[in-house]
């Protein structure tokens, strides 16, 4: 079989932002689940909010790619502050499942409301000047935007593994995992922590929202079906660690792009086939904990 | 930990009075329906969804195990028993054994899968092997992808009952319904489903008392994907067609809601959930997509504020179990 280079790059590097996107939005999910201890079904939703902040600050109010990458999460960080604080934190107490059914209204929600509004198909969102075109690496044609997506999702990931584990910030969070009744003992404010974690790991969907913004289109949609392989990816990798909720995000997506050059009709199914294969091999994920 | 459902306390003899009480009732209701003038699609619509729910709330509400992919079964026994009728030409009941098999199967499959996880690990293994299903069903041929089958003949039960007449088709649906609804009813109250409890309640205790836990959960798995592909066989007689829809995790997320609203770990709750969300989606049909949103709102506000469900509620507040 002879391989065509350029094509099994290009497929290679749609591998690389889908793995951007799985790394972001399955960090987030491991980050709330080991405070909040629940599943935060509402994430593919918050994503899709984060493209259309990034729409809407363009559109509406005439702000651009750069302020929208800063604007965006935090909007989205603080709708999903204020979610914690109406609702979530009433469940807390109660089994992990209803956490999960809750935040899965909370998309259905979304998701409904913005289909009312703006139907299903997508709404453009040009990629900014200064990244723009593309150059060529000899072996393959690269796309500026693509790369800096990637790039910048990688940063965006470490910086997060660095706060949580290498900071004292982070080492209160990881305490208060552990043992909130205990952490609170020592005068630090739990519940204001969860809140804050919970708005982070949304800030970090809506981050992926607006890169994916001049990708994929703004649709409100967009969220729904990716969510459920970000899922896989999560039982794949586990939740326990940080740094393989990073890995594994990226990972899969290269197995991804492979499979869409390789055999293209299984590129939807893999990730599914893969989370099959783990669970037979070794239940408890590549990286995780028992649960 | 706590657990997510909430039994009302009753002495069990007085438990069994009136579940047998409710039970002549829902069937003397049921059974009056074709004289009512009530729509009969209506309400056999209904029935395949209530169903499904008891099979689906046989997980989660003895189980405790929260599956959000019943619909693969739901969907895989319709495209089964849709392909055998229309393009073998094999009569009903065949097709209705054959769609049931199907289901049955792909539960011992992705059970194998799915029970080697617990609580929010096996509610999302069962919804990406669900996914799984739905890209396999997009693209193998013989579900003519986002058309579905259509047209399917509905035929002669058992050589001389004719389903195409509404009232007839309205009783056998009836009759499939109550024998499932029966089987659900009898493992409930079985040796089996106390140790089903029993693991809910406390699953290491029950290890330590020698039971093999992850027996009894894939068991309670495949009994609940059987009775779901039933409901599923059954649903083509009604619907006349068998679609991606229907394997769809949005067909998931209202098994689970028709469940949550009825009562979770009730025995009547998923019927009358069944019922209140069939209703909703008929009358707010005209309403496009603001029928998602008032589905979010009532998973929001069940669970918040409403966790034990209508039978729940009722149950609860006579201190019955029903």
């Amino acid at each position: 079989m002879s391989i065509n280079l350029q094509a099994l790059f290009a497929q290679l590097l749609v591998g690389l932002i889908n793995g951007s996107f799985y790394a972001l939005l399955s960090l987030g999910l491991a980050v709330i689940f080991g405070m909040l201890n629940i599943i935060n079904f509402a994430h593919g939703a918050l994503y899709m909010m984060g493209a259309f902040a990034a729409y809407f600050l363009l559109n509406v109010l005439g702000i651009g790619y750069w302020w929208a990458l800063i604007i965006a999460p935090l909007a989205v960080g603080l709708f999903g502050i204020i979610l914690e604080r109406t609702m979530l934190q009433w469940i807390a107490q109660l089994d992990h499942l209803y956490g999960l059914l809750l935040t899965f209204g909370l998309g259905l929600i979304i998701q409904g409301v913005f289909q009312n509004y703006f139907g299903s198909s997508g709404l453009p969102y040009a990629i900014p000047d200064e990244l723009k075109g593309g150059v060529n690496l000899g072996f393959m044609f690269l796309p500026i935007y693509r790369g800096w997506v990637v790039v910048f999702s990688l940063v965006v990931c470490l910086a997060t593994w660095y706060l949580i584990e290498r900071t004292r910030l982070g080492a209160n969070l990881r305490a208060a995992t552990e043992n909130p009744t205990l952490v609170r003992a020592f005068g630090i404010n739990v519940p204001r922590m969860i809140t804050l974690t919970y708005g982070l790991g949304v800030g970090l969907a809506a981050l992926a929202g607006v890169l994916s913004a001049p990708i994929n289109q703004v649709r409100p949609l967009m969220g729904a079906d990716l969510i459920i392989v970000v899922f896989a990816v999560v039982v794949i990798g586990g939740m326990g660690s940080i740094m393989g909720s990073i890995i594994t995000g990226f990972a899969l997506g290269i197995v991804e792009g492979l499979t869409k050059y390789f055999y293209p009709e299984a590129s939807n199914t893999v990730v599914f086939v893969l989370m099959v294969l783990v669970l037979l091999i070794k239940p408890s994920g590549l990286t995780g904990r028992t649960a | 930990m706590t657990t997510i459902t909430d039994n009302a306390i009753a002495t069990p003899r007085r438990a069994v009075r009136d579940e047998m009480i409710a039970l002549a009732v829902m069937t003397a209701l049921l059974a009056v329906v074709p004289l009512t003038g009530v729509y009969p699609f209506f309400v056999m619509q209904g029935l395949c969804f209530a169903l499904l729910a008891c099979a689906f709330n046989l997980l989660i509400g003895y189980g405790g195990l929260l599956s959000f992919g019943h619909a693969m079964f739901l969907g895989t026994a319709g495209y089964v028993t849709a392909h055998a009728l229309k393009v073998w030409g094999l009569p009903p009941e065949l097709g209705i054994v054959l769609g049931t098999l199907a289901a049955a199967s792909l539960g011992v499959l992705t059970g194998l899968v799915a029970i080697r996880r617990q609580g929010i690990y096996f509610a999302m293994i069962t919804l990406a092997l669900s996914q799984l299903l739905y890209f396999v069903y997009l693209q193998t041929p013989f579900t003519h992808g986002e058309d579905g089958i259509q047209g399917i003949p509905q035929g002669h039960l058992f050589g001389f009952i004719n389903l195409a007449n509404p009232n007839t088709l309205y009783y056998v649906i009836l009759a499939g319904f109550l024998l499932g609804f029966l089987v659900i009813y009898r493992a409930i109250n079985s040796p089996f489903g106390e140790v089903l409890k029993a693991i809910r309640e406390n699953e290491p205790r029950a290890v330590s008392l020698g039971y093999k836990t992850d027996h009894y959960k894939l068991l309670a798995y495949i009994l609940s994907a059987t009775l779901a592909g039933f409901a599923g066989s059954l649903k083509v007689f009604v619907a006349q067609n068998a679609s991606l829809t229907d394997v769809h995790w949005t067909m998931s997320g209202e098994i689970v809601l028709m469940t949550l609203v009825g009562g979770l770990g009730t025995i009547y709750g998923p019927v009358v959930g069944a019922f209140v969300i069939i209703a909703m989606q008929q009358y707010l049909a005209g309403f496009g997509q603001w029928v998602t949103v008032i589905q979010g709102v009532i998973f929001v506000v069940c669970v918040l504020t409403f966790r034990r469900g209508v039978i729940g509620e009722i149950a609860h507040y006579f201190k019955r179990s029903l």
